[in-house]
């Protein structure tokens, strides 16, 4: 036997096997880890978060007495809207810039399915996005830490909470991927995550306007959209307000069950779809 | 147990933009091709091949019909394991390098980190590629694409494989080691589908061909069967023949044509060149070439595309 062909799983007479399920989803997301943290805007998005993180000292010096107050805020801020903006950007591209770019063409014809290659996509960028999380909350408390603070656990609860919040972008962001242009699935995303946001603003838009068809609609969106305001303790967390284990626990549940249906929807839709 | 059988496979695109209608791109293509072969599908642009390939591939879906890959349905993973594919103008993850991307597949493949590391090893020096092995694909030529698109076609040790204009990009040395690397493949027992438009490298290397045209199959068999294989003419070249001489074996020959010193003489059958050639060697004329001429399946293949074109 040459060294071209070698010794084949079937000349041998052994059952042809591949690589187990999740292994192949993990080798995706490896290999979609190592994509995003060779790209050079990742770096600068990061870098950016950390700047902002280091300018907060800046001006929680000129605000008399909040120093700390300004730290927290403007830290979970940077946290929550660098990791959205990478969520966005990077989560926009995952399937789409697959597509484009024909790189589809030679991982689908090797034995994975089409779902396993979203998912290992999915959970791929999930992981980006938990290591940058990860050092820009490195880089706050480090913060905190030059200017005297004692460690704030509390802030961690919040941190997990905006991951969550990220995660479930992400899902909000491939959903879209897998049938549109990167252009209108950064569109959409970002629609959703504002709307998301404006939630609950939309159920009570009912009792303040007149039309009868108008709060029909929002109604549906209301329940249709995710409610991004479930992951929001920031203001509570700097304020030392409690925020229950409970709350966090239900979010995680909230959050789990959304991103599962999302995720579900993206690879229905991914399935059927004809390659260019 | 065929390796590829196609049975009414039919595919519709839509096309237009807000008036949306159906073109055909694959009509009712029957396609046979057996274990161990090397099977060329050749046509001109947009005669189904490529879409031929996707259905296979399982990257678009087909309007109609069925296709097995050895016995197996398109979407079985099994059978995926055993097939190796090159598409078109290969494209990979730019930012991997060479090695990592052998790798990567290798991973999808199930194949162990030892074999991996020899897989890679094998592929890379196979296809010339060892010294740009850990250059990133951004890096790489078209050439050293298509070179590294043969390899990660191969990192399974595949059953079948199937190579869409596999010669695309490749330098004169590199399209002979194309050639090289297909026949290896065949001696192993490998079956190559293989889809070209340049009809030298499939008349070369193909034991059977199929001949699309606006996604109709047009012919497919033997390349024997196909093409008339019968003497068609002998061209002869000689020296020293003057007008006088020519004029008189006027009769037997069809047509000639002069070129410096030399005169071109086609024969219409090889019973009037060997009655021809003793009268010319004893007037002094020296022969420098005789080639036989056959149809090619250039020749045939225009043929049947214009015939195909007429319809």
């Amino acid at each position: 036997m040459n060294a071209v062909a070698g010794t084949r799983p079937s000349d041998a007479g052994s059952r042809v096997e591949g690589a187990p399920v999740l292994r192949k989803i993990g080798y995706v997301a490896l290999n979609t880890y190592r994509e995003t943290v060779r790209d050079k805007v990742l770096y600068n998005l990061v870098l950016f978060a950390l700047l902002m993180i280091g300018s907060s000292y800046v001006l929680g010096a000129i605000s008399v007495y909040q120093e700390i107050k300004v730290i927290k805020d403007l830290g979970l801020a940077s946290i929550s809207i660098f990791g959205m903006v990478i969520a966005i950007f990077i989560g926009i591209g995952l399937v789409s810039k697959e597509i484009d770019k024909r790189t589809l063409y030679g991982i689908l014809p090797k034995p994975i399915s089409r779902s396993q290659f979203l998912l290992g996509k999915y959970f791929g960028l999930c992981l980006t996005l938990l290591v940058n999380v990860m050092v820009m909350t490195v880089g706050l408390y480090v913060l905190l830490f030059l200017m005297k603070e004692p460690f704030a656990p509390a802030l961690l609860k919040a941190i997990f909470l905006v991951y969550l919040e990220l995660a479930l972008l992400v899902a909000v962001a491939i959903l879209f991927s897998t049938f549109t242009s990167s252009i209108l699935s950064g569109l959409f995303a970002g629609f959703v995550y504002a709307a998301g946001y404006l939630s609950s603003d939309l159920k009570n838009l009912e009792s303040v306007v007149e039309s009868a068809f108008l709060p029909q609609v929002t109604r549906v969106l209301y329940y249709l959209l995710p409610n991004f305001k479930n992951f929001d303790v920031k203001a509570a967390v700097v304020a030392g307000d409690p925020v229950p284990w409970s709350q966090l626990g239900w979010a995680t549940a909230y959050a789990a069950i959304y991103i599962a249906l999302l995720l579900v929807g993206s690879c229905w839709i991914f399935q059927k779809r004809n390659l260019k | 147990m065929r390796a590829v059988e196609t049975r009414g496979l039919t595919k519709d695109y839509l096309v237009g933009s807000l008036l949306q209608r159906k073109k055909r791109a694959l009509d009712a293509l029957d396609l046979e091709v057996d274990e161990g072969e090397i099977f060329g599908l050749i046509g001109p642009n947009g005669a189904g091949k490529t879409t031929t390939l996707k259905l296979l591939m399982g990257l678009v879906f087909p309007s109609g019909g069925e296709a097995r890959i050895l016995g197996r349905p398109l979407d079985d993973p099994e059978m995926k394991q055993q097939i190796g594919y090159l598409p078109e103008h290969p494209y990979f993850y730019d930012y991997l390098t060479g090695r990592e991307l052998l790798t990567y597949f290798g991973q999808l493949f199930g194949l162990s980190r030892e074999e991996r590391r020899q897989r890679c090893r094998e592929l890379l020096e196979k296809v010339g590629m060892t010294e740009a092995a850990d250059v990133p694909l951004r890096k790489y030529s078209k050439g050293m694409t298509q070179r590294l698109g043969i390899a990660q076609a191969l990192v399974n040790r595949p059953r079948l494989v199937f190579l869409d204009e596999p010669m695309s990009g490749l330098d004169p040395i590199g399209r002979r080691e194309m050639s090289l690397l297909v026949r290896e493949l065949r001696e192993s027992g490998v079956t190559v589908f293989f889809c070209s438009h340049i009809l030298s490298d499939v008349e070369q290397l193909c034991d059977r061909v199929a001949i699309l045209n606006r996604g109709k199959l047009v012919e497919s068999g033997r390349l024997s069967e196909i093409v008339d294989v019968s003497l068609r003419s002998l061209e002869v070249v000689v020296e020293g023949l003057t007008p006088e001489l020519e004029s008189r074996i006027a009769g037997s020959f069809q047509h000639s044509r002069r070129q410096g010193p030399r005169c071109h003489i086609s024969f219409g059958d090889s019973a009037d060149f060997e009655r021809t050639l003793p009268f010319l060697v004893e007037s002094g004329v020296r022969l420098v070439s005789v080639t036989p001429v056959k149809e090619t399946l250039e020749d045939h293949f225009v043929r049947e595309v214009k015939a195909g074109g007429r319809e």
